[in-house]
């Protein structure tokens, strides 16, 4: 039987429209916008000006304090602009607008970096390359790599688990990375190990992805430390406790880490770019985006440089189809929903997906017929009917008390709800309220 | 290029097409096979029964929306419709219109609409209608025409007592279940409808039937009707097996006096039952020991309305106790 978490988790229809559609490079932009909030945590520092010249892979902004992250220019160009703009999450954030050098051959010739296998630097030395090289996890959350990757005497880790599941529907910007650079993810895996002396690893894959696992299957045939699990397609299988306990049957403590029980996470796009910061000295600057929707004529997956207009992205697969009511940054079920599509790509953008009219569609809002479904598919074993409830009605005590800030936000309670109950949105808002309580109490 | 409104919304971006009508309708459809027996047993007063309680559940709700509440008008989502249908089941055939007239006002305006409507209410519409009718109307509430077999017409049923009304009244003169087995109707009749009692009860196959689609249809999981059930047969098989002249077969008890209809139909009603698989159960078990308290020790011979009411009052103190284990709690740190 193929592992998965025994609690919750629903399957939406994968719609993984491009998993057979090589990652293609996207046309140098002409001008990126690189905001200094790409990642969790405190804002980089910018230490550019305008007119400066700048170059590939230099630091533009610098990381603003232990949880925080560098940020080096995707191009060679000018500094033209340090402007407000709109990003992903809605809100206008600082970034550093870079006009492309057209004349600057590093803009366009693309260095084949061929397999390096030695691992030539000290544990020490490896950690901090991550670090200086802006490494932030590449899944979605964009936690700080080295802040993960920096483990108190008093933990031990006995697992690294790479999380190549991508459950989200449509994304297939990391099946596509570990068809096309498994070996370097095996590197950058072996780098890890070493560097954490952790004596196993396990690659946990979804069942949709079968080349993928035969692909790591085959490479690790002379490895005994590196393993490849085939997982059950189960959606929110990608959130970080859920995988660890369909792997290693360890449940996370409530509001605790993976580290707690002895195990370190991280996406097989961030294993990709450990292993380039380490072996070939590469800042992370560029990631590969999904670019879908069931209208979008030549979807496909793209690798792209940080700060890339969103409609470029967009143009590249043939424009917006009529009819498109949301442009979403991320996978159907957690991504956020753009404003506009002069947004760019930050490192945490795993995919754009353009939903039209028909899909897009809510259904009106019904009374709660408590039919239990969104009970019985949460994966944290909350009631988000009931936390709904309470944050409606202003209850915030009452929902902290019920767990909600242990919600990981996955949005199966409202995919599930035959009622068309806005869950999540109260849930969220619930949240957030219930955040302020706790800091203001202690 | 951007000419259509893009919208803004929070995630989740996609919804699954489940709707709480299509759950509504699936119900509705799994009736059909009991409505079929009935008709097939009960002829035309089967037809008129339903009917009637049908038009008029849906009646009350938009009358009383309209008029009354001023609310927006609900009479679509079928909810009306289910009260109506389950209202009539547990009717006997033939029952005066007006009295599921009366039923239909009962369920619907006041254990529905009066408690906020759809979503809101604590206690399942159709038996508090079915309820109020067996206590006002104790009589003709228990007047039940009986299929009479070998009858080519069944549409021609003589009146007659349903199976543990039989049992009950002998028990109560002295009768064995030996000397009673005589007057009650087979197995295999009971299994196919071929008895005394209310329009929806009578086939335990049909009934079974639908509740195979619901199951399929995940409208119901198997919790509560096999927990209702199985209490239900463990209990009298415990009295059965120790005095089997007094106490019916286990069998006899779940195969009528509407068990199956209540454990498949009534206690899963979604609004009315506890949100926990956990709960479910605990719910389901109750309603199953009261049931058999009241068949072997109360003065009525069914029970399973009474004892689904009460297990109703109980939901949210169930759910309030019957958590879903949150995830990370209470784990011994295990390190491996
Ligand atoms: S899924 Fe929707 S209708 Fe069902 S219990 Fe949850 S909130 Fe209520
Ligand atoms: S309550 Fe939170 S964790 Fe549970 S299903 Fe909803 S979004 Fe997911």
């Amino acid at each position: 039987m193929l592992k998965t978490f025994p609690k919750g988790g629903i399957h939406p229809p994968e719609n993984k429209l491009t998993s057979s559609k090589p990652i293609q490079r996207l046309p140098v932009p002409k001008v990126v916008y690189v905001p200094i909030a790409q990642h969790i945590g405190i804002p980089a520092e910018i230490i550019v000006d305008r007119k400066d010249k700048v170059e590939i892979g230099q630091v533009i902004a610098k990381s603003g304090g232990f949880v925080s992250s560098n940020i080096h220019s995707p191009v060679a160009g000018t500094v033209t602009k340090l402007d407000m703009i709109v990003d992903s999450t809605g809100y206008k954030k600082q970034c550093i607008v870079i006009r492309t050098d057209a004349k600057n051959a590093s803009n366009f010739v693309e260095t084949e970096y061929p397999l390096k296998k030695e691992i030539a630097l000290e544990p020490q030395k490896i950690l901090q390359r991550i670090s200086d090289y802006g490494i932030v996890g590449l899944g979605g959350a964009t936690f700080p790599s080295h802040v993960k990757l920096n483990i108190k005497a008093d933990k031990k880790i006995d697992c690294l688990i790479i999380n190549g599941v991508e459950c989200e529907p449509y994304l297939t910007a990391d099946h596509r990375l570990m068809l096309e650079k498994a070996e370097e993810i095996l590197m950058g895996i072996q780098i890890l190990m070493y560097a954490l002396n952790v004596p196993r690893a396990i690659i946990g894959i979804e069942n949709n992805k079968r080349d993928a696992i035969e692909t790591f299957k085959k490479l690790i045939l002379q490895e005994p430390k590196i393993q490849v699990a085939a997982l059950q397609v189960k959606y929110p299988q990608g959130g970080e406790k859920q995988l660890v306990r369909a792997l290693l049957k360890r449940e996370v403590p409530k509001n605790g880490l993976p580290l707690d029980v002895g195990v370190i996470v991280h996406n097989v796009g961030t294993i990709f770019a450990i292993y380039q910061a380490v072996q070939h000295n590469k800042p992370l600057i560029e990631r590969v985006v999904t670019v879908t929707g069931k209208k979008m004529g030549n979807a496909s997956n793209f690798w792209v440089k940080i700060g890339t207009p969103i409609k470029d992205l967009i143009t590249e697969v043939g424009g917006m189809p009529e009819g498109t009511r949301k442009i979403v940054n991320g996978g159907p079920m957690m991504g956020k929903a753009l404003k506009n599509t002069d947004v760019p790509v930050t490192k945490g953008t795993s995919g754009i997906l353009v939903i039209s009219e028909d899909e897009a569609s809510r259904g009106e809002t019904k009374p709660c017929i408590r039919c239990g479904e969104c009970v019985t598919v949460c994966p944290m074993g909350l009631e988000p009917h009931l936390l709904m409830n309470l944050s409606e009605k202003g209850m915030f005590e009452n929902a902290g008390h019920e767990d909600i800030l242990t919600c990981i936000e996955c949005g199966s309670c409202s995919y599930v709800c035959p009622s068309h109950r806005p869950l999540l949105d109260y849930i969220r808002f619930g949240k957030s309220i219930v955040k302020k309580l706790d800091v203001s109490k202690n | 290029m951007d000419s259509p409104p893009i919208v803004i919304s929070a995630s989740p971006h996609v919804h699954s097409d489940r709707t709480s009508k299509r759950i509504m309708y699936d119900v509705v459809i799994a009736m059909v096979p009991a409505f079929l027996v009935s008709l097939y047993v009960f002829g035309i007063n089967a037809f008129i029964a339903t009917a009637t309680a049908v038009v008029s559940c849906l009646l009350f709700e938009y009358l009383i929306q309209k008029y009354l509440l001023k609310t927006a008008i609900t009479i679509a989502d079928g909810s009306a419709l289910i009260t109506g249908i389950l209202l009539a089941f547990n009717l006997p055939a033939g029952l005066p219109i007006w009295m599921i007239v009366v039923g239909s006002l009962v369920a619907i305006g006041i254990a529905k609409l009066s408690f906020g409507g759809l979503g809101f209410n604590i206690f399942n519409p159709a038996l508090v209608g079915r309820v109020f009718l067996l206590v006002s109307f104790p009589v003709q509430m228990t007047l039940w025409p009986t299929a009479v077999e070998n009858n080519t017409t069944l549409a021609d049923a003589v009146t007659g007592a349903t199976t543990l009304g039989i049992i009950k009244d002998g028990l109560q003169f002295g009768e064995t279940m030996t000397e009673l087995s005589a007057q009650l109707p087979s197995h295999l009749n009971l299994f196919l409808g071929i008895t005394g009692g209310s329009l929806g009860e009578m086939s335990a196959l049909a009934l079974v039937l639908g509740g195979l689609y619901l199951l399929a249809r995940k409208v119901i999981s198997w919790h509560i009707p096999v927990a209702v059930l199985g209490t239900m047969a463990l209990m009298t098989g415990i009295f059965w097996w120790a005095d089997p002249q007094h106490y019916a077969n286990p069998l006899i008890h779940v195969l009528s006096g509407g068990a199956i209809l209540g454990a498949f139909y009534m206690a899963t009603d979604l609004v009315t039952s506890p949100v926990t698989k956990k709960g479910m159960l605990i719910f389901a078990i109750g309603i199953g020991v009261i049931t058999v308290v009241i068949r072997l020790f109360g003065s009525y011979p069914e029970g399973i309305s009474f004892a689904i009411l009460i297990m109703n009052a109980f939901v949210p103190l169930i759910n309030k106790y019957f958590k879903p284990r949150r995830f990370g709690s209470k784990i011994k740190a295990k390190i491996v």
